[in-house]
């Protein structure tokens, strides 16, 4: 697969505040890539200057072969961002909001009509385009941002926390188009989210922290390398698990266990098979990784 | 070209929409004409008078023209600046809610976009502005106008001039401006300070010598003076007919407008509104080029 997005040597500064530092990653073509950070990290400004909404510092940036500093209008083109907070007109109905903003691209007339009809499809919101999308539901509004940023079919679609505060019914329907595009038009997805469950589906990972790479990798990548394996083990008294000489913790009904890896659960099980009747072994989870990594815990607008 | 004009769309249904934003530009001309109608008709009427030697009767109807025409121009001078700067707001509610970011992360050009909000604002303020222009002449015309057709023509005309000069100057101004506390306060320096300095709410001739000479520096004074002179073509003719000295009352009132104690004429007041209105667009236009180039260029 080529690397659609190149960055290397990212720098910025706002005063003496180092908001992205020496910053060098790759996405693939076709990816999933999460983009995890607490508030502040550096995930928007890189975001930012992708977009060419803030000058860099120093360093390169290559989107599908373009050069930002010589060909910023080519990468625009190509680029289709779903903002946090959506900046659609809340007081225009969904057509004439979508209608303005596919202009932007060059897109009126039939081109424009034919388009919506299949992003319309797509989203299921036929039945929304005459509605102001201030008398939207969330999930509603976030559909129509979507469509949005697919408008011009961009190679690449940047989601800044798409999926924040809407309903899991909503959010398995958003999940689903973008794994429908993902898969029909090898669209790259360049994901920054709260859920770490859904940053666990992605191909590719970069944590950062304080505007630098902290960890990246496959999600089982960054699960092996930083966090533990868990047995969770039932029908055993307390007694029994202490003896065992790890680390525990009482759940209801079961007891976790804390084991490096997968070969040191096994050993385990192995040694005491008086013991391991019932059991079942997990692997640390992306909230275990971040908070590994970081030393912070992320939440949704907010580190703790 | 069609991304102008659906952005213009999109400009235009948004300041329609917002009835906050549509009622305080409509309101504006409705409460100068109430309020010149009421405090400042009769000191106008007063002073036309006085103009007069004792003795000699003037008609209420010469009176009355005379006063209308004093109105309607000063109302219309101001509400065509006032009203740009009122209805200019969707640039800074843009920036202010984001959606600016929405439109600059696509390739479209400044200048289209830049231009959108000028248009819009243009179309809108001048919807509001003929409005106000058809309810002074209905005033006018209630308590008797002398304006021949081609003066309501030309009136239309320096309307339209002023509306395209005060988009331009609000463009400027609000480019610097990112929330609605800041607009709401610029709104209402203008619509407070504006009237004095284009000579509508006092003649420029009752001001000082320094005073007069620095607002003739100011290009929306020919403004004024155009409107006025239009508006009070008729009455001023109808006076000269009845053989009354009428040099001395055009200066009072600015009919006669002076540049450093030169007389301006309209076809130089028309070269004044032209030119300013050129050169402040072009600028707006190269802030907003500037702008772009600063954001997106990279080291």
């Amino acid at each position: 697969m080529n690397n659609i997005i190149e960055i290397n040597g990212l720098c910025k500064s706002f005063g003496k505040v180092n908001a992205v530092n020496d910053l060098s990653f790759r996405v693939k073509q076709g990816e999933l890539f999460a983009f995890l950070g607490e508030n502040g990290a550096g995930k928007s400004t890189t975001i930012n200057i992708m977009c060419g909404q803030l000058k860099k510092d120093g360093g390169k940036i290559f989107i599908d072969g373009l050069d930002l500093d010589k060909d910023l209008s080519g990468i625009k083109s190509k680029l289709g961002v779903v903002f946090q907070n959506s900046v659609l007109d809340k007081s225009l109905s969904v057509y004439d909001n979508l209608e303005s903003r596919a202009a932007l691209y060059g897109i009126c007339g039939a081109d424009f009509r034919k388009r919506l009809a299949e992003l319309a499809k797509l989203l299921d919101f036929e039945d929304l385009l005459k509605r102001t999308v201030g008398k939207l539901s969330g999930g509603q509004k976030r559909r129509i941002d979507i469509a949005r940023a697919l408008l011009h079919d961009p190679k690449i679609l940047i989601l800044d926390e798409p999926t924040t505060g809407l309903d899991p019914q909503t959010r398995k329907l958003l999940w689903g188009v973008i794994g429908e595009l993902r898969k029909n038009e090898n669209m790259t997805v360049f994901l920054t989210t709260h859920y770490m469950e859904e940053a666990a589906e992605a191909d590719y990972i970069v944590i950062l922290d304080r505007g630098r790479i902290a960890a990246e990798g496959t999600a089982l990548e960054l699960k092996n390398a930083y966090t533990a394996d868990f047995i969770t083990l039932y029908g055993v008294t307390k007694d029994a698990v202490k003896a065992l000489g790890v680390k525990y913790k009482q759940i209801p009904g079961a007891f976790r266990l804390s084991v490096p890896n997968t070969k040191a659960a096994a050993e385990l099980i192995i040694n005491h098979p008086e013991l391991f009747n019932d059991f079942e072994i997990t692997k640390g989870k992306m909230d275990d990784v971040f908070l590994n990594v970081t030393g912070k815990k992320l939440t949704e607008g907010e580190e703790k | 070209m069609r991304e102008m004009k659906i952005l213009l769309k999109r400009n235009i249904k948004l300041f329609f929409k917002d009835k906050a934003m549509f009622l305080t530009s409509l309101i504006t001309p409705v409460i100068l004409l109430v309020l010149y109608s009421t405090f400042l008709g009769n000191v106008y009427r007063e002073s036309f008078l006085s103009a007069f030697p004792e003795g000699v009767s003037i008609a209420d109807k010469l009176a009355d023209g005379f006063v209308g025409g004093q109105l309607i121009s000063s109302i219309l001078a101001v509400s065509c600046v006032t009203i740009s700067f009122c209805s200019n707001m969707l640039m800074v509610q843009d920036k202010a809610n984001g959606s600016i970011k929405d439109l600059t992360i696509s390739p479209v050009k400044s200048p289209v976009l830049s231009m959108s909000y000028y248009f819009a604002t243009l179309v809108s303020t001048l919807i509001i502005c003929f409005t106000a222009t058809a309810l002074c002449l209905v005033y006018a015309a209630i308590i008797g106008s002398y304006m021949a057709f081609t003066d309501i023509l030309l009136i239309l005309l320096d309307v339209f001039l002023l509306v395209m000069f005060g988009t331009a100057l609000s463009s400027i101004i609000n480019f610097f401006l990112s929330t609605q506390g800041q607009i709401s306060a610029v709104g209402t320096i203008v619509s407070s300070g504006y009237g004095f300095i284009c000579g509508a709410y006092m003649p420029i001739s009752q001001f000082s010598d320094g005073l007069q000479k620095f607002i003739s520096l100011l290009p929306g004074t020919y403004g004024t003076s155009l409107i006025r002179n239009h508006a009070m073509r008729g009455v001023i003719a109808e006076i000269e007919s009845q053989g009354f000295p009428v040099e001395e009352i055009k200066d009072s009132i600015d009919c006669n407008l002076y540049f450093f104690g030169n007389k301006v004429s309209l076809g130089a007041d028309y070269a004044v509104l032209c030119g300013t209105i050129a050169v402040l667009i072009a600028v707006y236009i190269l802030m907003n080029v500037i702008k772009l180039k600063k954001a997106g260029k990279n080291s």
